[in-house]
Formats: C-alpha cells, sequence, structure tokens
C-alpha cells in the first residue's frame, strides 16, 4: 500500500484524509485499543529487545550504549557447559514423556466417559476430575510430596500393604524416578480437564453412526476403537501437533517444587537452569542466552509442527 | 440403550467393557479424591496423634488446634489479605482490557484491527523470557510492589481471542441499530456488548482469578523479602520447600512457635487446606460456565 503513494500523490493524500476521517469517527476504538497495545508493548516486547543482553557483558547499572560487548561468548560457554545439555536432556525427557502421556490416558478416560449411561454419574466423575486443574501446582506438589512420603504417605502405604515392597521408597530422594513422579503428578492433575476437549469432539459423532454399527452386531468395545476414535482422530491431531510446538517450553513450576538437591541432576529443566545460574547468580547475560535458545527452538518446533500440519490438513494452525 | 447397567440379553463381551469402564471411573475418582480428603483428615486431626500415621479420610482425634495456631501465631492473614487483593484487582483488570480489546478486534469496520490483531497474536509465540523480564521489572521499578502481581500481565491474548470470538456470534445489526439510536462505539460496547458476553467473561473471570490466586512464582521473584507483600502460595510454597523444622525459611519467628506447637506435617496439611477452600467455593458455581469457554478458546486456538 505504501508503495504505491509516491506514484499518485492526489490519490494518496485522499486516501489519508479518509484515514483521518475514520480516525476520529472510530476514536473510541482507538481509545479502548491503543492503551493496551502500548501496555503489550511494554511487558511483551520490551523484553525481547533485552535480549541484546545475551551478546553484551550487561552490567545492570550502566546504560544500553555503555555496555562493553560481548558477541558471541555467553553461547560458547553455554554449549561447553555439561549442565546445559543435562538441563536439555531433562527437558525433552520430560516433555516427550509429559505429552505421551497426556494425550493417550484423557483420551482413554474421554472415551471410557463416554460409555457411562447414567448421567448424573457421568457428570459427578467429571466434576470431580476437574477439580485438581484448579489448585496451585504448590498445592499439588504438596498433596504429592504427602503421598510419596515415606512415613504414612499413602502411596508407600499401599505398596508395603500388599506386600509388593519390604520396606518404604523413599520417592523424593530417587533421581531416576523423578521424570515419571513429574508425569504421574501432571497425568493426575490435568487428565480430568484435558478430557473436556475430546468429550465435546466425541459429542459431534454423529449417533447414527452407532446406530449402523449396532445394526451389524457391533460390540460396543468396537463402537469405541472403530466409530468413537476415528472420530475424534482431527481434534487429537491438531492438539498433538500444537504440543509439539511447546515441546522445550515446559517452564519450570512442576521441577521446581518437586525437585530438591538430590535429585538436580533429574530436575532441572533449562527454565531452571536459566533461574539458578543465571538470575540466581547475577550471570544476566549467561541467563539471557539460555531464555534465547528455548525460545528459538520453541519457534523452530512450532513452525516444523505447523508445516506438518499443513501437508496433512492444508490449514495453518498459527 | 436405556437398558440397566449389566441387564440380562446384553452380550457378555458388552458386559465386560461396562465392567472396566464403570472400574476404571471408580479408580479415577478415588485417586483424584482420596489426597484432598487425606490432607483435609490430618489437618483436623490432633498433631502428636497424626504422627502415629494411620489417618485415611477421616480424622481420629478430631481438632481445630492445627487451624487456631496457624492463624494466631503466623502472618498468614496478611498473606490472605494479598492473595484476596490481587485475585479481585487482576481479575477486574484482566476482563475490561480483555473485553475492550476483543470488542474492537470484533469490530470488522476498525482500521487498526489488523495491526491489533497481529501485534497481539505475536505475543502467544514469543516471549523474553525470564531474566529480560526481570530486568525490566527492575528498571520499572516494580520490584517490592503490589503492583507487580496486576499489571505485568494485564493483557491476554488468549482471553482476548476467546472473548472476541463470543463476540462474534452476536448479531451485528444489534450494535447498528445502537448506533441509529445516537449510541458511540463505547456505549455500545457498555451496554450492548458486555451484558450480552456475560457467559465468556464468566469463563474468562474464572481463569484469571485462578490464575491470580494461584500464583506464586512472581511473589518468589520480586517480593520474597516484603513481608507484608506475600501470599498465600508463596507462604505455603515456603512451608512446603522446607524438609526439616528448621525456621530461617520461615515467616520471621512466628512460624517457629507455630511448628514448635503442632508438627510441621499437620502445619502443612493445614496451610494447603486453607489454600484449597476459596476454589473449592467458586468452583460449583462457575463450573458450567468453563466447559464451554474451554471448548471455545480450544477450538479457536
Amino acid at each position: 500500500m505504501k508503495a504505491a503513494a509516491p506514484l499518485k500523490p492526489q490519490a494518496a493524500a485522499r486516501r489519508k484524509s479518509r484515514f483521518w476521517h475514520t480516525f476520529f469517527q472510530q476514536k473510541y476504538l482507538y481509545l479502548m485499543s491503543i492503551p493496551f497495545v502500548l501496555w503489550v508493548f511494554v511487558f511483551s516486547y520490551l523484553p525481547l529487545w533485552g535480549w541484546t543482553m545475551a551478546f553484551q557483558k550487561f552490567k545492570p547499572k550502566k546504560s544500553f550504549l555503555d555496555q562493553d560487548w560481548a558477541g558471541l561468548q555467553y553461547f560458547r560457554e553455554l554449549f561447553h557447559d555439561d549442565q546445559f545439555f543435562q538441563a536439555l536432556r531433562n527437558t525433552l525427557a520430560m516433555s516427550v514423556m509429559g505429552l505421551v502421556a497426556g494425550f493417550i490416558i484423557p483420551i482413554v478416560f474421554a472415551i471410557l466417559l463416554n460409555e457411562v449411561r447414567i448421567g448424573i454419574l457421568k457428570r459427578f466423575v467429571q466434576t470431580i476430575s476437574y477439580l485438581p486443574h484448579f489448585v496451585s501446582w504448590v498445592v499439588a506438589a504438596g498433596i504429592v510430596t504427602k503421598m510419596l512420603s515415606t512415613d504414612n504417605g499413602a502411596v508407600n502405604d499401599l505398596l508395603v500393604g500388599l506386600h509388593l515392597i519390604s520396606e518404604p521408597i523413599q520417592f523424593s530422594g530417587k533421581g531416576n524416578l523423578f521424570w515419571t513422579i513429574v508425569t504421574a503428578s501432571d497425568v493426575w492433575k490435568e487428565t480430568g480437564w484435558n478430557t473436556i476437549i475430546y468429550l465435546a469432539a466425541i459429542a459431534g459423532i454423529g449417533p447414527e453412526l452407532y446406530e449402523a454399527a449396532r445394526v451389524d452386531g457391533a460390540s460396543r468395545l468396537q463402537q469405541a476403537w472403530n466409530i468413537t476414535l476415528p472420530g475424534i482422530r482431527s481434534t487429537i491431531i491438531v492438539l498433538v501437533i500444537i504440543s509439539i510446538g511447546h515441546l522445550v517450553s515446559i517452564g519450570f513450576e512442576k521441577q521446581f517444587l518437586l525437585g530438591n538437591n538430590l535429585v538436580r541432576d533429574y530436575s532441572q529443566t533449562l527454565d531452571l537452569y536459566a533461574l539458578n545460574y543465571g538470575l540466581g547468580m547475577g550471570r544476566y547475560s549467561f541467563g539471557t542466552a539460555i531464555n534465547i535458545f528455548n525460545s528459538v527452538v520453541s519457534v523452530i518446533l512450532l513452525f516444523a509442527a505447523n508445516g506438518i500440519f499443513k501437508k496433512i490438513t492444508k490449514e495453518s494452525i498459527i | 440403550m436405556k437398558a440397566g447397567l449389566f441387564s440380562s440379553g446384553t452380550p457378555w463381551s458388552d458386559r465386560a467393557f461396562d465392567f472396566v469402564v464403570y472400574l476404571v471411573i471408580a479408580l479415577v475418582t478415588v485417586i483424584t479424591l482420596y489426597p484432598f480428603l487425606n490432607v483435609l483428615a490430618i489437618s483436623l486431626n490432633d498433631s502428636t496423634d497424626s504422627v502415629r500415621g494411620g489417618i485415611t479420610i477421616f480424622p481420629r482425634q478430631f481438632t481445630l488446634k492445627n487451624y487456631e495456631t496457624i492463624f494466631a501465631f503466623s502472618g498468614l492473614i496478611t498473606g490472605l489479605k494479598i492473595s484476596l487483593l490481587r485475585t479481585v484487582i487482576g481479575t477486574v483488570l484482566g476482563l475490561i482490557s480483555a473485553s475492550m480489546l476483543a470488542f474492537t478486534l470484533s469490530r470488522v469496520d476498525f482500521q487498526g484491527r489488523r495491526f491489533v490483531s497481529t501485534f497481539l497474536a505475536l505475543t502467544m509465540y514469543v516471549s523474553g523470557g525470564l531474566i529480560p523480564t526481570y530486568i525490566l521489572i527492575k528498571d520499572l521499578h516494580m520490584i517490592g510492589t503490589f503492583a507487580v502481581y496486576v499489571l505485568p500481565g494485564l493483557v491476554s491474548a488468549f482471553n482476548v481471542f476467546v472473548i472476541r470470538s463470543f463476540i462474534d456470534g452476536i448479531p451485528y445489526a444489534l450494535q447498528e441499530s445502537a448506533k441509529l439510536d445516537g449510541a458511540n462505539d463505547f456505549t455500545i460496547y457498555w451496554r450492548v456488548i458486555l451484558p450480552l458476553t456475560k457467559p465468556a467473561l464468566a469463563t474468562i473471570a474464572l481463569f484469571l482469578a485462578v490464575g491470580q490466586w494461584n500464583s506464586w512464582f512472581d511473589t518468589y521473584l520480586y517480593n520474597g523479602s516484603k513481608d507484608h507483600l506475600t501470599t498465600l502460595q508463596y507462604e505455603l510454597m515456603k512451608v512446603i520447600q522446607s524438609t526439616t523444622t528448621n525456621a530461617d525459611s520461615f515467616r520471621g519467628r512466628n512460624m517457629t512457635e507455630v511448628m514448635a506447637q503442632i508438627s510441621p506435617e499437620s502445619v502443612k496439611m493445614a496451610i494447603t487446606i486453607i489454600v484449597t477452600v476459596p476454589i473449592l467455593i467458586v468452583y460449583p458455581f462457575l463450573q458450567r460456565y468453563f466447559v464451554k469457554g474451554m471448548t471455545l478458546g480450544a477450538v479457536k486456538s
């Protein structure tokens, strides 16, 4: 649009005056949006400018121009740090485990819940299952820690009671169990909530399909497998692809709250690494380099996932 | 279809399937509910008796002493006040910003629509990250203030788009007829759009309120040393994170006294319940809205 302006100055002027005319007509719309746009600029876009810190020897007291430039020094440091690769491994491991469990279990649960014919029971179970989604991770972590504790924790009590183990397991100190604990906690907290979208998709499947299957003598299990599951296939694909885009941005909340020094080798994610070794030690530039790595990988994954999605469905999700 | 559970005439495979279905949902219900009931029971049980173990979902020696001690000695009341305040203010401001932006974006004739929409949408995919945000908040002198709880996250692109897709479903003729009656765009927003958007607003209000009530990391990062600004979640986080009775990490000497009177375990359980109860109170009222809102939002994004 701008390129056309020098060719036809009169038309441009007219368009300009029309713009201001509409601008004044829509002054309330501008008043209701521009302040928030500025807000977003400050709190969401200015931090992106802060990425320059990763290329400087950033000192908080100095102004931007007075900082010494460091080039890629901090990225080199990062890629030579064993902790970084450990954090990357932990992040990927926990996100892949979360992705797999976080899809299969809610889908199975939604299909089973859909088979409950007693309306009031179905609603009751749904209401209960959404509940953990609304408590904070602080509460959830406290509950999980209590359930797994060696003195009177429910899980140890149960395992000992069933004679599966003779001594209570100290879950909080076992690094190799940490990923499983995080994944299981996530499943406990979010399964119910994640079924909502699948139940909505299941509700959209035409009843005539089930009708026809029944006439053909299909059992309920066969109906679930051959009608319900394919019926929600497209929903599942969309959600999987969105999740792939968020693979490395799993954050640190669960790991921060459920982890401790004993399991640090398994609990430290990229974000937690940035928090502990960047912010915690005042190494702002180094920490920002971690943040940048994380964001860049996220965006690449998002575009890759979107590309695959486009191939499959000819639609874009971005 | 209407036939009852396990009625005769159903093939055995369907009966087995039903058995699995009801077994699984029973298990899920127990696994979800038991931890909450267990924590509640311990919080209501005599602290010295709890150490013996074996408490399931009923208290063995019922007492309210754990709660009384916590409220009498610690700074929990301040935490409660700050948590309530940030929930109310954060929700109201978040609703205003999201609904206003959603309204302007729903107007096809709005000149700035494309720009604002793209500008907002980008924030869902790229973020500056932890440290640049921390430096920004520091430069804005917001560390150690209440404002840091409500201002940085004021505008949420996701919420804007959920409300907009709801407004898109309201016939535009309503706005036009209001315009003919001489209403300006703000009046249309306030008098026509807002009342009709209530279900979407209720959903977003729930998300905002729960998010505010549940957040602890901003307190940890920015206000951890400010005793008058810490929130309930943060206090609970500190108690849970401390594995020993070492009082250093607790709010002043107060919590040490509490720990001396009742066991750390009982303190943790009681605070967990205190933090969870407000969620339980609003939950049933808003439940009918959020399923709708969730589906709407998910389909759109």
